[in-house]
């Protein structure tokens, strides 16, 4: 049986003090998200439960016990506390899923600090981007990724401190980088946690937009409340799960429902630091046992290519709950997982902006295939038309998903873009950037973005951005990127291009751009296809008209082309 | 010749997705893409060079995780189209 019966009831009584009540919110003053995920499951005596079992790649095996998890946090507090870090700081978190990163956020919060969690495939002019927005004070990274850094710590002046995880004691570091062991530290018992109020900054998240450059979506300690009751039921975690969320928490979802969900909810998850692989995921699973499984579609796509013939090698039959998040997840994935686990992946909606799950489909609810499902309680959603933004109420009418705004893991702004996040607002509802309709009974069904921001794996790339990397390429003149329909991935990202004189397109020239891109901004912004062309379609104003490619890719009518300057 | 096309693989890998002073080496059994040293997307670049370089067609069904985990594996991939 789930967390909860009956959708309608549920969302009818629900009220977010539930959640409060269920945590204690606010006991002693103590709103800190760090307490919440470590001192608290102690305190309530799981100290000596698994909080988390990682597992590297070369089959290495790391335990760690709520206590573990409480003291070596304190530990990482303590130190960022000496090295001079102060409440408010942005402190950005550069690693791979070592634990490092998993127990580095929980005490980055207990010490008052911002977490600012990013993708470790992030290229240098990535990485630049956003920590020169955030005005970051300190990096937590490793050896493998610190070259990155040393590129442009030079054009980041308040980035006056850079922590490796694994040097040798003895290392060669350069100006303001310091070394530090969190096993081999003199381990920190007792911590003065950050009295942080419930609309304290807590975690910075970066996000991509159609234009400008990507934006940090602020979340509040008080999140917490959004994200534990949602882990709880959306992902039905129960005292014996063993949990796993295969999302890195450089992306919000490996932060809300990789350590604030699970560990607030005092649950057992494990990590496994590996790149993708059929037979190691199920191997994974077989493993430890795992009950519930929050994965994403451009995996669950993967696994479906390798056949059922595979699952069958494996036990399996821990498995009690499957979600799924980042894009739709299509109706034959829903169908071929119950063939294959002999349950369904339950689809989940969110965004960065939203902090934690907003639209779901939840157990012990009726899965309708390719859908998103319905609001999670005390949530009002609806599909809004893009003409006056005014509800959608005729049945199966597409229009722009919004939500009232009030719910507690809410960002409360883009760092440093109130302009930005105001304009996300109208007629008093958030409006999301994606387009659905609404059935008779209530659900919702994705159709796609309302802009031009590139949705691949299930995460958003901004064309704005791979277009100025492709510019500083010495043989580009001129570019667009564009999202081109993927079986696997859903989009991926496709690159016109027109040539400087005297460039000559070639396939060493095409893996050349296609490299540069990767290596400056990340892998997923990394076009898997460019097209040379001889220019580019533009509007009489000269602005490049991205939506006529975009249509071609897609197979759409290319609609209105009355502002077109060859026309 | 295969010897040959193992250094190559090796150095393209070193030089496209490895940093200067990461510390990490590379040889034919490293791991790539259990590692991270490829990562998933990253992979796809790594078989555009590897189809470009042989002007061969590797299938979609073939370029699996496993199929790129190591120059070895890439060898015995490779060797499917190209004669080693």
């Amino acid at each position: 049986m789930s967390n909860f019966l009956s959708y309608d009831d549920l969302y009818k009584n629900f009220k977010w003090e539930q959640s409060e009540k269920e945590l204690e919110y606010g006991k002693n003053g103590m709103f800190n998200i760090g307490y919440y995920c470590s001192d608290r499951i102690c305190e309530i005596g799981k100290g000596n439960k698994l909080g988390m079992i990682w597992e590297g790649y070369d089959g290495e095996v790391k335990k760690y016990t709520y206590n573990d998890i409480r003291i070596y946090s304190n530990t990482i507090a303590q130190f960022l506390k000496d090295i001079g870090l102060n409440v408010g700081d942005r402190i950005c978190l550069f690693l791979d899923k070592v634990p490092e990163l998993y127990i580095g956020f929980v005490g980055i919060l207990k010490m008052g600090a911002i977490a600012q969690p990013l993708f470790s495939a992030f290229g240098e002019e990535a990485l630049f981007t956003r920590l020169d927005d955030a005005k970051t004070k300190a990096i937590i990274t490793s050896k493998k990724h610190l070259g990155k850094v040393r590129r442009i710590k030079d054009k980041l002046p308040e980035l006056t401190k850079i922590v490796v995880v694994d040097a040798e004691e003895g290392a060669q570091l350069q100006t303001n980088e310091i070394y530090f062991s969190m096993e081999k530290a003199k381990k920190v018992e007792k911590f003065d946690i950050f009295k942080a109020g419930r609309e304290v900054p807590s975690v910075l998240h970066y996000t991509s937009g159609t234009t400008g450059k990507p934006k940090g979506a602020q979340h509040v300690h008080s999140s917490l409340i959004s994200q534990y009751i949602t882990a709880k039921w959306v992902l039905d975690l129960r005292d014996d799960d063993i949990y796993w969320c295969t999302a890195d928490p450089g992306w919000v979802t490996g932060t809300s429902y990789g350590i604030i969900g699970p560990w607030a909810n005092g649950v057992t998850q494990v990590v496994l630091d590996a790149g993708f692989g059929t037979e190691k995921w199920y191997a994974f699973i077989q493993k430890y046992r795992v009950t519930v499984w929050y994965s994403a579609p451009t995996a669950i796509r993967l696994l479906m290519k390798e056949g059922i013939d595979v699952v069958k090698k494996y036990d399996l039959s821990s498995l009690r709950h499957l979600a799924s998040v980042g894009e739709p997840l299509n109706a034959e994935a829903v169908i071929w997982s119950e063939k294959a686990f002999g349950k369904p992946f339950y689809d989940t909606y969110w965004q960065t902006e939203t902090g934690s799950i907003v639209i779901t489909n939840l157990p012990g609810m009726k899965i309708k295939p390719g859908s998103m499902g319905k609001p999670f309680p005390g949530i009002q959603a609806t599909v809004l038309n893009p003409k006056n933004f005014e509800p959608i109420t005729t049945n199966g009418t597409v229009g722009l998903i919004a939500l009232k705004p009030g719910w507690p893991s809410m960002m409360r702004t883009y760092w440093n873009n109130q302009v930005t996040y105001e304009n996300k607002f109208k007629n008093g509802w958030y409006i999301c950037g994606d387009r659905a309709s609404i059935d008779n009974e209530g659900y919702f069904w994705f159709v796609g973005r309302d802009d031009d921001v590139i949705n691949t794996a299930g995460h958003l790339v901004g064309p704005f951005e791979i277009e100025s990397a492709l510019l500083e390429h010495k043989a580009v003149a001129e570019s667009a990127a564009v999202g081109k329909p993927d079986p696997i991935n859903m989009e991926v990202v496709k690159a016109f291009i027109a040539l400087k004189p005297g460039y000559v397109a070639s396939d060493d020239l095409e893996m050349d751009i296609i490299n540069f891109v990767r290596k400056k901004l990340s892998p997923l912004a990394m076009p898997q296809e460019i097209e040379f062309v001889p220019s580019l379609p533009k509007t009489r104003s000269g602005k490049i008209m991205r939506r006529l490619l975009r249509a071609k890719e897609w197979g759409e009518e290319i609609g209105d082309t009355s502002t077109l300057e060859n026309e | 010749m295969a010897e040959d096309i193992k250094k190559l693989i090796i150095d393209y890998v070193k030089k496209e997705y490895l940093e200067e002073d990461s510390g990490i080496d590379v040889n034919e059994n490293t791991k790539l893409i259990s590692s991270g040293i490829v990562d998933s997307f990253s992979m796809v670049s790594l078989k555009m060079f590897l189809e470009k370089k042989f002007s061969i067609k590797i299938p979609d069904e073939k370029a699996t995780p496993e199929a790129f985990d190591s120059v070895n594996n890439i060898i015995n991939l490779l060797k499917e189209y190209v004669k080693l």
